[in-house]
This record gives structure tokens, C-alpha cells and sequence, in this order.
């Protein structure tokens, strides 16, 4: 089960920068294992967290503008957006304990 | 996925188990756990399951199925006269294992109690398990450079995954460090994307198997700094290069690019039995001659967490199937 939406270049300004709550984004591609390994991860802290957080997915290949416009070299990024700022960066997939570690400002 | 939990005996036990899952895991006591998902543990897995020890294999979150997920094409597992990807390789391991009923949880180990007859695992959750002989094969992880830099530019241009990352180097320059199998394969994969690659490397020659030292030799898209190292990397918000010192006659030069992968080796990982077990001089378990035992009793290891020379694929392979019969003779006594 997943709470996670998809985010698009289009509707990220909306869905994240504008958020009231904090938005943790996962960019991810279809061809990063990783990714793959990391998505259901996310997918239960979405549910978790659900009224602490919003989960967002950003698949890179389809959307390259914001990856680029927040210098994303290396997947999974994961980013904590609060206000519309980065807030936190998680790169490379973690378990679950991790996240509640270093994000632990909005998840606890 | 598997079930958290083994199916249990009594209805009473049902119960239990529903209360309180941490507790009741605790107090079966398994014949074997395996730690780790590489191809030690998962050959481990196939043979303690055939033996019919019912293997609980502590797979990993996010490691689930270790180094090989990161790699595209293994053309030097016997077997596969195509050559296999690396994943899908990881994949028939784990059938293979969950056919023998082998029970696989991704989960991730955080504490290894290992003294006395029954040994105690303890994932991320809390929940425990224990059982009575342990099969470590943690396998290894990337080497860093050690530079300030790298770890700050890390996610901006400095990469340890090639198959990941590759994708957001189109055209550009980029570096790849190191000279083995690896940083071959990983500057051949990355010529599909990037405009060039130079390979910095620390010696005069490569230390890569010859067919892949060739191909990459060969490579129009691939140039190679000799006898260098990486004093530095470069750039503000993102990598924009790399100061490279010659190791000869100590001549500093800068390397324009965009992208670092960094590719020089591996490190056992052992954070877990630190100080629980004895380690050699190269930071690898101890294990006793040809076979898997280490300093304690009913405690065996696998792969590369034991090896700082061959670490290949097939070389963990066989040694998951020693520990798995050092396992399996170690539980008849233990038993009789």
C-alpha cells in the first residue's frame, strides 16, 4: 500500500514548493535497481507518516527538468522539502530506520 | 515475501505470536540463520535448505541480493555461455533458495549476540531471532577516496554506481577512478552515455582481467591518467573536476569533469562482529584454513566478507556451500 503520488516537472511547484506539509521526494528511474529496492520503503513511510508527511515520486527520465534544477547526480535521491526549501538529502537507498533517523525533525 | 514468521504448532501459540511477534520469533530456536544475500548466502540458502535445516536468510532491506545488483552484464558465472545481468542472476539465486524453503526476509541485521550454544540476530525493528549455528556473508562495500570533497559532492557528481547514474552524464566528461574489473566495466558502461572517459588509475598497468583491460584499452571513448591518484575534487555546488597528482614525479594537474565514479576496491563489511570475532590483518573475518569456521564456536562466514583476494562471484559461491557443510556436520554433532 502506498500513499506516494507521482510528481511531474509540471506539477512539482504545486505538489511540493507549496505544500503546507513537509514532502519528502523520491527521484528514482525505472533502470536503477536501487530505486526499485527503495520505492517500497517510501511506499510505508507514506502510509506510516501519513499525517506528519507527504510522499512524492519523481521519475527522472520522464522528468529531467527538476532533477537537473536541484543538480541530482545520483539515484535514489531522496530530498525533505519544508516551505518549499530542502530541508534534507538521503543519497543511495537506506532502510526504512534510517529515513526515521535523519528526517527525524518531521517524522517523529 | 515470506511470512514474518514460521508457521506455528499450537492454536495457544497462535495467539501468543499474535500479541506479541518479537517474542514468540525469540523463543524458537532455529537450526541456521544466514546474514546477507549475495551469492554466499544464497548458495548457502540452496544447500542448508536441501540439507533440510529450513534457513532463515536475513536478506537486507535495500542490499537485498548485494553487488551484483548494480552490475549489467556477468559473463564469467560458469553456467551461462551468454552471460546473465547481474540482477537476474540475483533473482534465480533467490528462486533457487526459496524452492528448498528457505525462509528470506528483507530485513537488515543491527546486532549479533554470538556467545553460548544459541545465537541471537536482532533486526532493524527490534524482533529477534535465534538459532543455533549463524552463517555470516555480509560481503563487502565500496571503497571511498577519503576526501572531504567526495563526500560532499557525493549525489553531485561523485557516484559509485555506474548503472544508476550513467544516465545523467550525457555528453559530458567524466572520470572513472581505479583500474580493476569493476572501474573497467563500469568506464566501458558509462562510454554509452558520457562524451569521454579517463580512467585515473595508480599504477602503470591494469589490474582488470585481460579481456576487459582490453576492451576499455581499446575504447575510443576511454583515456587513461597513469600512475595517479586524486588528491581532490572539484567544484562548488557540483563536481566541475578532479586534482590529479602524479605519483612518479609529484606533478599536480587538473582533470576537467563533470562526473567522479569512484571505483577502487571494496571493504568487508564487519561493523557487525566487530570486537565478537577475530578479524585478519586485512580487515576480513577469520576463518580457520579452507573452511568457514571463525573464532567462535557454531559461527561460520562466507564470501567476501572473508576474502580480500579473489572476491568473485563464483568464489563466494563455493565458499556459501562450505559454510553451509560446515554448518551442516557442526549442527549433527551439536544435535548428537
Amino acid at each position: 500500500m502506498s500513499n506516494a503520488k507521482d510528481v511531474t516537472d509540471a506539477s512539482f511547484s504545486t505538489d511540493v514548493l507549496a505544500s503546507s506539509k513537509p514532502v519528502i521526494v523520491d527521484f528514482w528511474a525505472e533502470w536503477c535497481g536501487p530505486c526499485r529496492k527503495l520505492g517500497p520503503i517510501l511506499d510505508e513511510i507514506s502510509v506510516e507518516y501519513s499525517e506528519k508527511v507527504d510522499v512524492v515520486k519523481v521519475n527522472v527520465d520522464d522528468n529531467p527538468a527538476i532533477a537537473a534544477q536541484y543538480g541530482i547526480t545520483s539515484i535514489p535521491a531522496v530530498y525533505l522539502f519544508q516551505g518549499g526549501e530542502v530541508k534534507g538529502t538521503v543519497i543511495g537507498a537506506r532502510p526504512k530506520q534510517f529515513f526515521e533517523k535523519e528526517f527525524a525533525d518531521v517524522l517523529s | 515475501m515470506w511470512p514474518a514468521t514460521q508457521a506455528g504448532a499450537s492454536t495457544k501459540e497462535e495467539v501468543h505470536r499474535s500479541v506479541s511477534t518479537a517474542e514468540n520469533t525469540a523463543s524458537e530456536v532455529r537450526d541456521v540463520i544466514i546474514v546477507g544475500s549475495g551469492p554466499a548466502g544464497y548458495t548457502a540458502a540452496v544447500y542448508t535448505a536441501r540439507a533440510n535445516l529450513k534457513p532463515l536468510l536475513l536478506a537486507g532491506s535495500v542490499t537485498a541480493g548485494g553487488e551484483l545488483m548494480n552490475t549489467t552484464d556477468v559473463e564469467n558465472y560458469p553456467g551461462f555461455p551468454d552471460g546473465i545481468m547481474g540482477p537476474d542472476l540475483m533473482e534465480n539465486f533467490e528462486k533457487q533458495a526459496a524452492r528448498f524453503g528457505t525462509e528470506i526476509q528483507f530485513e537488515d541485521v543491527t546486532e549479533l549476540d554470538l556467545d553460548g550454544d544459541i545465537k541471537t540476530v536482532t533486526i532493524g525493528s527490534g524482533e529477534t531471532f535465534r538459532a543455533r549455528s549463524i552463517i555470516l556473508s555480509m560481503g563487502s562495500a565500496y571503497r571511498e577516496l577519503g576526501l572531504p570533497n567526495e563526500k560532499r559532492l557525493s549525489g553531485h557528481g561523485v557516484s559509485w554506481c555506474a548503472t544508476c547514474d550513467g544516465f545523467f552524464f550525457k555528453d559530458q566528461d567524466i572520470a572513472v577512478i581505479g583500474g580493476g574489473d569493476s572501474a573497467m566495466e563500469e568506464a566501458l558502461f558509462l562510454t554509452k552515455f558520457a562524451r569521454s572517459v579517463t580512467v585515473v588509475h595508480r599504477r602503470d598497468s591494469l589490474r582488470a582481467s585481460k579481456i576487459m583491460a582490453d576492451r576499455a584499452l581499446a575504447h575510443e571513448k576511454i583515456d587513461f591518467v597513469w600512475n595517479s591518484g586524486v588528491e581532490d575534487v572539484l567544484g562548488g555546488d557540483k563536481v566541475t573536476g578532479l586534482r590529479v597528482k602524479n605519483l612518479v614525479d609529484g606533478t599536480e594537474t587538473e582533470l576537467a569533469v563533470t562526473g567522479v565514479f569512484v571505483a577502487i576496491g571494496n571493504d568487508p563489511r564487519t561493523d557487525l562482529v566487530k570486537g565478537k570475532l577475530d578479524l585478519t590483518p586485512e580487515g576480513t573475518i577469520a576463518v580457520d584454513g579452507r573452511t568457514s569456521k571463525t573464532s567462535v564456536k557454531g559461527v561460520f562466514a562466507a564470501g567476501d566478507v572473508i576474502d580480500p583476494t579473489y572476491r568473485q562471484a563464483i568464489t563466494a559461491s563455493g565458499s556459501g556451500c562450505v559454510a553451509a557443510l560446515d554448518v551442516e556436520h557442526y549442527l549433527a554433532d551439536f544435535h548428537a
